[in-house]
């Protein structure tokens, strides 16, 4: 103990005592598309009282919030929004994609329903389950309190070390078609809109 | 209450015996050659009291067996006096699948048909607002036809991708 320190005193990183902060008030930002949003909701009320980990302060403006939540299927008319709010929160940011939807598409595999969040925004942690246990939820919050006392820092610049991922892949329509086992119909001039009057 | 098969006959002799009819348990269906389609809806809209127009909508027949016309394009009409109901059929074709829209007739057919419009690409001539309804504006094929990939052309995952050093 250094001379002339007091008794109530301690010494640590500043990096160390603000991840401890941030770690444990998560101020979520809910985006509940589907089921999974009501048991983020239930999460967040009294039986499983997600208060106890901090993250209570559920506010629907992104600009206040620290922790988006991915909470159901994504399909392309909302995949912009969802871009803008990932875009509008302020550093340091995390993502929790909650559900086999957000996770992956789950059942949804057809045309408009992105398959997989983490395609066009960065995600810490996945949650899986259809839709996932409150329980799962708070494990995941609390993996992400680990995470962040591990990882984050004042300015969030180790965040540039962590960009790789494989983004959408190339699409083969004709696999598509072998898969379906459709035989392209001779002269048939179907994708051409048709004229407005 | 007014009988649907008297309807149809009532039709058949106004319109002409290409008005084929068919029914299924109480439903009962006219069949009706796209030129007419306007002009039977109008007769049946101003005549014979079916002043609500529940739903349209279209089936592709791409594939199936039996097909003779490539789309269906179906109105449900109902008659508030009296009850009664009655199933329109138009058959439409590629590659100029159009019909005459009934928006003059029923307001209510404004939503339907930019539907029909964007799933299936048929195009309702004389609609004040035809423009896609459901996809987003930028989408360019029809995915309710059957000849459309149920997974799509990879339209779902043409978007710029956000990284960490990014955003």
């Amino acid at each position: 103990m250094a001379v002339g320190m007091p008794e109530n005193v301690f010494l640590t990183r500043l990096d160390a005592a603000a991840n401890w902060a941030r770690s444990n008030s998560l101020w979520p930002m809910p985006f509940a598309t589907a089921c999974c949003g009501i048991e983020l909701m239930a999460t967040a009320s009294s039986r499983h009282d997600i208060a106890r980990f901090g993250a209570e302060v559920m506010r629907f403006s992104p600009r206040q919030c620290d922790l988006l939540i991915v909470a159901g299927r994504v399909v392309m008319k909302m995949l912009p929004v969802l871009q803008r709010i990932w875009q509008q929160m302020p550093e340091p940011k995390w993502c929790i994609s909650m559900g086999a939807c957000a996770c992956t598409g789950g059942v949804f595999d057809t045309y408009a329903v992105v398959q997989g969040v983490d395609r066009f925004i960065p995600v810490d942690m996945y949650v899986p389950g259809c839709p996932p246990r409150p329980e799962q939820l708070i494990a995941a919050v609390i993996d992400m309190q680990e995470k962040i006392k591990r990882t984050g820092t004042l300015t969030g610049k180790e965040f540039e070390t962590r960009t790789t991922h494989m983004g959408p892949q190339p699409f083969d329509v004709d696999e598509l078609r072998r898969m379906r086992e459709m035989v392209p119909v001779e002269g048939l001039t179907i994708y051409d809109p048709p004229k407005l009057n | 209450m007014v009988e649907a098969n008297t309807t149809v006959a009532d039709l058949r002799t106004q319109f002409g015996n290409e008005l084929t009819e068919s029914s299924f348990r109480d439903n009962h269906r006219v069949h009706v050659p796209p030129e007419k389609a306007l002009d039977v809806l109008t007769w049946l809209k101003e005549q014979r009291g079916f002043d609500m127009l529940v739903d349209i909508t279209a089936v592709d027949y791409l594939e199936y067996p039996d097909a003779t016309d490539r789309f269906h394009v179906i109105y449900l009409l109902l008659n508030m006096t009296t009850k009664e109901r009655l199933i329109v059929k138009v058959p439409v074709n590629l590659p100029d699948a159009a019909l005459p829209s009934v928006v003059p007739l029923w307001k209510g057919a404004d939503w339907m048909e930019r539907e029909v419009y964007d799933m299936f690409g048929i195009d309702f001539i004389g609609h004040p607002d035809l423009r896609r309804i459901l996809m987003p504006e930028e989408f360019t094929t029809f995915p309710l036809r059957k000849d459309y990939p149920l997974k799509g052309f990879g339209e779902r995952h043409n978007f710029p991708v956000l990284t960490r050093a990014e955003s």
